[in-house]
């Protein structure tokens, strides 16, 4: 029976808001002295902000916490910004205390919130290998033992001698990793370190990850790369604002998480758009403004499920509230982690008949369809843009979530098409004349 | 749903179970880790190595430092306080008088300032990563040996050559306990440190107010004149200062002359056990809840 190893009871921290205490010696005895004398303390601050953020005011980062993990378990942690992720792993790393409940723990631990951390610029690469080893919780003969590894994974083997501070970042990454990857703790927590380096660098990394939990150790994994969590855990427990809301088989949590997310439904309003603009925004004077976002269905309807048949229209009302010239406007498909899998743009299409290249004062709905038998069963998320050239540049990402539900082509099975693409492509198959049946015919 | 089932096992496995870390709210006066502190002693002798290393690396003279530092100190102190102030140095020629007080002062000074920075500075690697805080300070102790020993292989150099020029002072045997006059030093700026340090984690003008301190505690503690020149009502209170001692008996075991009352030692012995206990005190309070304040 695989044994308990971490057990997690009752976890709460709390963190209080805005500033604790004055800073300085010189205030807190300057307002100690007025209110000595009965005068008003000169260093209250003087604020009409209410609500989160007030000074004083307390808020959880974790609350009431419990999970076990068994020996050997490599186990997941999402969640959104801010749930909590980071102080639990603070809290097991013993980085920082919980304000109340108790963590159990079987077995050397190591944590990596960061990767390099202690590296010293004018330090060579190998003595800051065993700077870094040490820092990390290792003895100066086990990096001794493995520093030839070390170096080989690091594939930098020219510039060990070569003090820190020369590396390109990239080198500096690997360097860092490479000791981290070599840690042996029974346990281990991660923190996000594998966002780190090139797509070359960080699928080692996941291979080496995946390598000590095959030798039987325990990892605590937290990251907002879905596809890592997938394929590193099996048991995943989910975040939300400080509390545990799921702890379950991986598939099962990612897929609720992924749900989670989707912003309202299939129209977003004005207020939705403005909580996610970025980019380069004028906010006192704008010259367009979003007023809505929506996916709709061929009979105009709002919605956010589509067959893999069915065409999707995206409509875009925006208002120009001066006189604008050339404004693009761009609407681009994603996966769950940002990446761009389609692009399109007004200008594209030549047979447009608003004359986009200068548009009067007024509301404006921009339009695209994505046409039916494009895209495979999965969810996607759309990222629409503004750009009036040169002075403004907006962008709402992820501002809707759809799904696709994969149909089949002819009725014959086509799998479950849980890919990005899954296009009704033209084929051709003939039998080949002459090739293949004739070595046998002669 | 989840959350259930984990608190019905969580009730069922509290029989005595044998665990390695326990991790809970507590917020203990006293736990310094020392067999933490044990366990890393390898970061300790890292943190000495990348201090040593990078002295030599940044500065241009590197250890040159150490020998033209005191030098200076001691002919400026020379000439102002002896030559132009005219205050006796009990019959020990001055410069080794002057020489003497700046080196065991510049232990105790450069360890009390590289130890109250213990948490400001480290604050980013104290964030990322957990090992025994106390090793910081404990590593600048040691480190600032090898700084000392320099500088006071210079004044026995210097002192040969004063007694070989027929200087009249001669050594007593209290020399051998010189090891735990540096102990003494060690353990004081340790305590002083990270009491300092872990003042500055609520009050950051502390570390301005640092800086003049211990200029103002270098005059008050026997550097540039003798303790036989303070009024006798005063000298009690004057004792309670415990570098004075240190730099008294320092003298004493080198010249013959200062002073080594036993019950002055055991008061300076004192003040250095409570400052130190106090600091860790402090320190093992401030270190768990640091992150959350900086």
């Amino acid at each position: 029976m695989p044994q308990t190893v971490i057990k997690v009871d009752g976890l709460s921290k709390q963190y209080r808001y805005g500033v604790i205490g004055h800073g300085t010696l010189y205030k807190d005895i300057e307002s100690w002295w007025a209110r000595l004398r009965g005068k008003e303390d000169p260093n209250v601050r003087i604020t009409e902000h209410v609500g989160p953020g007030l000074d004083g005011e307390w808020f959880w980062a974790l609350r009431d916490v419990s999970f076990e993990v068994q020996q050997g378990e490599v186990l997941g942690i999402i969640g959104r910004n801010g749930a909590g992720k980071s102080t639990l792993l603070k809290i097991l790393s013993r980085v920082t205390t919980p304000t109340t409940g108790v963590v159990k723990i079987k077995g050397g631990i190591a944590s990596l919130l960061e990767v390099g951390t202690g590296f010293h610029q004018e330090l060579t690469g190998r003595e800051n290998v065993y700077l870094n080893g040490v820092i990390l919780g290792m003895t100066k003969a086990e990096i001794k033992s493995k520093f030839d590894e070390i170096v080989d994974f690091s594939g930098i083997e020219r510039f060990i001698d070569t003090p820190v501070k020369r590396y390109s970042s990239g080198m500096y990454v690997r360097l860092a990793f490479a000791v981290a990857a070599h840690l042996e703790p029974e346990i281990l927590f991660v923190d996000e370190v594998l966002a780190v380096g090139d797509v070359e660098f960080q699928k080692k990394c996941l291979g080496k990850m995946e390598d000590v939990a095959k030798e039987g150790r325990t990892i605590l994994f937290v990251s907002h790369n879905m596809a890592a969590i997938r394929s590193l855990c099996r048991r995943t427990i989910l975040l939300d604002k400080g509390e545990l809301l799921m702890d379950s088989a991986t598939n099962e949590v990612v897929a609720h998480y992924l749900g989670q997310n989707l912003v309202g439904g299939a129209v977003a309003s004005k207020a939705d758009i403005e909580q996610r603009m970025e980019g380069k925004i004028n906010r006192s004077n704008p010259s367009v403004r979003f007023r809505r976002i929506a996916m709709l269905a061929q009979d105009g309807v709002p919605k956010n499920s589509f067959d893999s048949d069915e065409d999707i229209i995206v409509s875009i009302t925006f208002e120009c509230l001066r006189a604008v010239r050339n404004l693009h406007v761009l609407v681009s498909v994603v996966d769950e982690n940002n990446f761009p899998i389609l692009s399109t743009q007004n200008v594209d299409d030549s047979t447009i008949t608003t004359n986009f290249h200068r548009l009067d004062p007024g509301v404006y709905d921009a339009s695209c369809i994505l046409p039916g038998n494009t895209f495979g069963g999965r969810r996607f998320f759309l990222t629409v843009c503004l750009v009036n050239l040169k002075t403004e540049h907006v962008t709402v990402k992820k501002i809707l979530e759809f799904e696709v539900k994969f149909q089949g082509y002819n009725n014959s099975y086509g799998g479950s098409g849980d890919v990005f693409f899954r296009p009704r492509l033209k084929w051709m198959m003939r039998p080949v004349d002459g090739e293949g049946l004739s070595i046998h015919q002669r | 749903m989840a959350r259930s089932l984990m608190l019905d096992t969580i009730d069922r496995s509290e029989e005595g179970e044998q665990w390695d870390l326990i991790i809970r709210a507590g917020k203990g006066w006293f736990n310094l880790h020392l067999r933490d502190l044990w366990r890393y002693r390898d970061l300790i002798s890292l943190f000495i190595k990348r201090d040593f290393a990078t002295f030599y690396k940044q500065t241009a003279f590197g250890p040159l430092w150490y020998i033209i530092h005191p030098i200076l100190v001691t002919v400026v102190f020379n000439i102002i306080f002896n030559k132009i102030a005219g205050i006796s140095t009990d019959g020990i020629p001055s410069f080794l008088f002057y020489f003497s007080g700046s080196v065991a002062w510049g232990y105790f000074a450069s360890c009390l300032d590289q130890a109250s920075g213990t948490f400001v500075k480290n604050a980013g690697i104290f964030g990322k990563v957990y090992f025994p805080r106390l090793t910081v300070p404990v590593s600048v102790v040691i480190i600032n040996l090898v700084k000392f020993s320099i500088q006071l292989a210079l004044f026995v150099g210097f002192y040969i050559y004063f007694i070989a020029g027929g200087s009249t002072v001669r050594p007593t045997l209290f020399i051998l306990l010189l090891p735990v006059l540096v102990f003494q030093m060690a353990l004081l700026s340790l305590g002083m440190g990270i009491l300092v340090s872990s003042l500055t984690t609520k009050y950051r003008d502390l570390t301005y107010v640092m800086s003049f301190a211990v200029q103002l505690w270098m005059y008050a503690s026997s550097i540039v004149f003798p303790a036989s020149r303070v009024p006798e009502k005063f000298l009690p209170f004057y004792m309670a200062n415990p570098m004075v001692s240190v730099v008294e008996l320092f003298r004493y075991s080198f010249f013959g002359k200062g002073m080594h009352d036993p019950f002055y030692i055991a008061i300076s012995w004192a003040v250095t056990v409570m400052v130190l206990f106090g600091g860790i005190m402090l320190f093992s309070r401030i270190e768990k809840s640091f992150m959350d304040t900086v």
